[in-house]
């Protein structure tokens, strides 16, 4: 395997609480290669969003990243760059989308004058050209009548709309990584599958790798090659997507894929996993899932399960999976 | 000395033309510009006026030849002042309105019949006293908010956006400066700094940019976790771009309110320097000072005090409709959605 295009090595983010700092991504390590689309997965609190925020060196203050991690973005470490450097990163190499399209667009200037300063922070263009630019890229994203909307203001665009025009905008200087993070939450269902499949077009046509953060998976099954799951901080299964749709490993990956609602399964309860996510802080010792997990055993509680290679994509921390550990 | 009104009015006119082609380009200001002129015509018709006379009473000049005239001769005299002031001898003390006669004693007028509003204690006419004030107060509130906002602004936005230590340094500053007595700091003040529409204008600015600079900090401090300004932060947008771009167009609504409000609450709070005597040679506090000795004899010498309190009151009301009908405008939580 080629370098990938994004590797985070033992990232861990904490912020200052009473009793001490508290982490909220606990040594997360994962890698994302050329054009591909990975999917982070978890419910609210895991510390997905972080981990994104970390690699644009975003985590709002007080929060920060402990020492000893690693953010190499083809081929440097992003947590070394200095501040203008880095700057130059954002939008350039790497793009991010936001959740919320309605409050993500400043409302009092025009949507295309906000993604014509996106072009000219990296790229010096004449104005004309620029402007034809953003022309163009409202076409790519999908925006009908895309010249009379470069005047509009965001109130006067639909959710949908907006979320087009954010994606124009991180993808304005071709980005070599997209980081999204829950694109579609905000939306209706029915622009979400739009949104979706302009996500997978672009990735497809303009080879940019993508960081795609959500809690749903049936945004996974529509647009992710890879999926990483987070639990409480930690990444605790990784592997294709159909390695993990098909045959999860982790009991907590089993219990969200039960959790969707199914054609079949009509008429009978919907499963559920017992609980909620732990606070940060409070975190259960040993392997953290185990005061929900159905098929917790003698050593759960105590020590903290290995990561276990299933196969070359495919790795889970779980202590069913590890030969080692007695039940 | 007079030339420098002159090119302060060049610049001021030039400022107006500017801001006016800025406001007509972008569509989100001159649609409230046209609902505002659709809510509030009358308003905005006596701002007109009274920046007209403020602007006549700017533009000076000397008559080359005026030396044969003993009161005017080598003085710069404005429009204002050729237009409402004799040439000539004056009258020595009051005389009521259009009167032909002087008011105590009854000698004859220079000029029967010419004073609509009658003269005062020294025989200057009261309608062009009145018009002189206009300048005055608009310079009052003008000036002194050119003072108030790039302070307040300064300060707050810094604080609001940059938090921690600056935020400290500033919100401390803010509380010593809020636990003094206004009044009397701007007494000091002015003591310090002497007389003048400038002195004023600078420690009634010094005092008041407070309450403004809350505002703007409490204003950007919101703004600062807005989805936007993160999105901004995510593709490259430096600190002093995101202010710029970003944060204060976000707050400009409010700063076109506050100086609306703020202007009058200026001009009214000369009426009470006046009082006090430290207020400005020539303004409507001034009047309304001196008019006031004359309230408790009998006969009433009233015109003094009407003339000033009729165009202070005018232009105080005038300024708070046009706020009022600008905050209804630009709040969106007052605005109807359309």
């Amino acid at each position: 395997m080629s370098a990938p295009l994004l590797a985070v090595e033992n990232l861990s983010i904490s912020f200052p609480g009473e009793a001490g700092p508290v982490r909220v991504v606990d040594r997360v390590s994962l890698s994302i290669a050329l054009g591909e689309t990975l999917a982070l997965v978890g419910e609210s609190g895991s510390g997905k969003s972080m981990t994104a925020l970390a690699m644009m060196r975003l985590v709002p203050k007080p929060g920060r990243i402990e020492p000893g991690a690693r953010i190499a973005f083809e081929g440097r470490n992003l947590l070394s760059l200095s501040v203008p450097d880095m700057r130059a990163v954002r939008g350039a190499g790497i793009g991010m989308i936001f959740q919320e399209p309605m409050t993500s667009l400043n409302p009092v200037t025009t949507v295309g004058d906000q993604v014509l300063e996106a072009i000219e922070l990296h790229a010096k263009l004449p104005r004309a050209q620029a402007r034809s630019r953003v022309i163009e890229l409202f076409g790519l994203v999908g925006i009908p009548d895309a010249k009379r909307r470069f005047g509009a203001y965001p109130h006067q665009l639909s959710g949908g709309l907006k979320q087009r025009i954010m994606i124009a905008m991180a993808m304005a200087m071709r980005p070599r990584l997209l980081v999204a993070d829950e694109p579609t939450t905000a939306l209706d269902a029915t622009i979400r599958a739009q949104i979706l499949e302009l996500l997978r077009d672009l990735a497809t046509k303009t080879g940019t790798a993508v960081l795609l953060i959500t809690h749903d998976f049936g945004v996974v099954n529509e647009v992710a090659d890879r999926v990483a799951v987070m639990y409480a901080g930690e990444i605790v299964e990784e592997g294709t997507r159909a390695e993990l749709l098909g045959r999860p490993h982790h009991p907590y990956t089993q219990g969200l894929l039960r959790s969707i609602p199914k054609a079949e399964a009509r008429g009978r309860r919907l499963e559920e996993i017992k609980g909620a996510v732990p606070r940060p802080g409070h975190w259960p010792t040993g392997c953290r899932f185990h005061p929900r997990c159905p098929h917790a055993f003698a050593p759960c509680p105590g020590t903290e399960p290995k990561r276990t290679t299933l196969s070359a994509t495919q790795a889970a921390c779980c202590h069913l999976l590890d030969r080692s550990v007695e039940p | 000395m007079h030339w420098v009104s002159d090119i302060v009015v060049v610049l001021l006119i030039s400022a107006a033309i500017g801001a006016w082609r800025y406001v007509s380009r972008d569509r989100f200001w001159r649609e409230n510009a046209s609902e505002l002129w659709r809510r509030r015509p009358f308003a905005i018709a006596i701002i007109g006026v009274y920046l007209l006379i403020a602007l006549m009473d700017s533009l000076s000049w000397v008559d080359p030849a005026s030396d044969a005239n003993a009161l005017t001769s080598g003085k710069p005299r404005t429009i204002i002042d050729r237009l409402f002031a004799p040439e000539t001898f004056a009258e020595a003390s009051y005389s009521a309105p259009l009167a032909s006669v002087a008011f105590y004693g009854g000698q004859p007028l220079f000029h029967p019949g010419a004073h609509l509003l009658g003269t005062d204690l020294l025989g200057r006419d009261v309608v062009y006293r009145t018009l002189k004030g206009v300048r005055v107060a608009l310079l009052i509130g003008g000036l002194t908010s050119l003072v108030v906002i790039p302070i307040a602004l300064l300060f707050g936005v810094s604080a609001g956006y940059f938090g921690r230590r600056i935020d400290d340094a500033v919100f401390f500053a803010m509380t010593v400066l809020a636990s003094v007595p206004t009044l009397l700091l701007l007494i000091a003040l002015i003591m310090v700094l002497g007389k003048g529409t400038v002195q004023v204008c600078v420690a009634l600015g010094v005092t008041g940019w407070v309450h403004f600079c809350r505002i703007a900090r409490g204003e950007t401090l919101k703004l600062r976790e807005a989805d936007f300004i993160a999105a901004a932060r995510a593709l490259g947008v430096r600190e002093g771009t995101i202010i710029r771009r970003h944060i204060l167009p976000n707050i400009a609504h409010l700063i076109i309110i506050t100086f609306a409000l703020s202007f009058t609450a200026l001009v009214l709070s000369e009426t009470i320097l006046s009082y006090l005597g430290i207020g400005l040679d020539g303004s409507w506090g001034q009047m309304i000072d001196q008019a006031r000795n004359e309230l408790s004899r009998t006969p009433v010498i009233w015109w003094n005090l009407a003339g000033a309190s009729v165009a202070l009151f005018t232009l105080v009301l005038a300024v708070n409709m046009i706020a009022d009908a600008m905050r209804d405008i630009i709040d969106p939580r007052t605005r109807k959605e359309g």
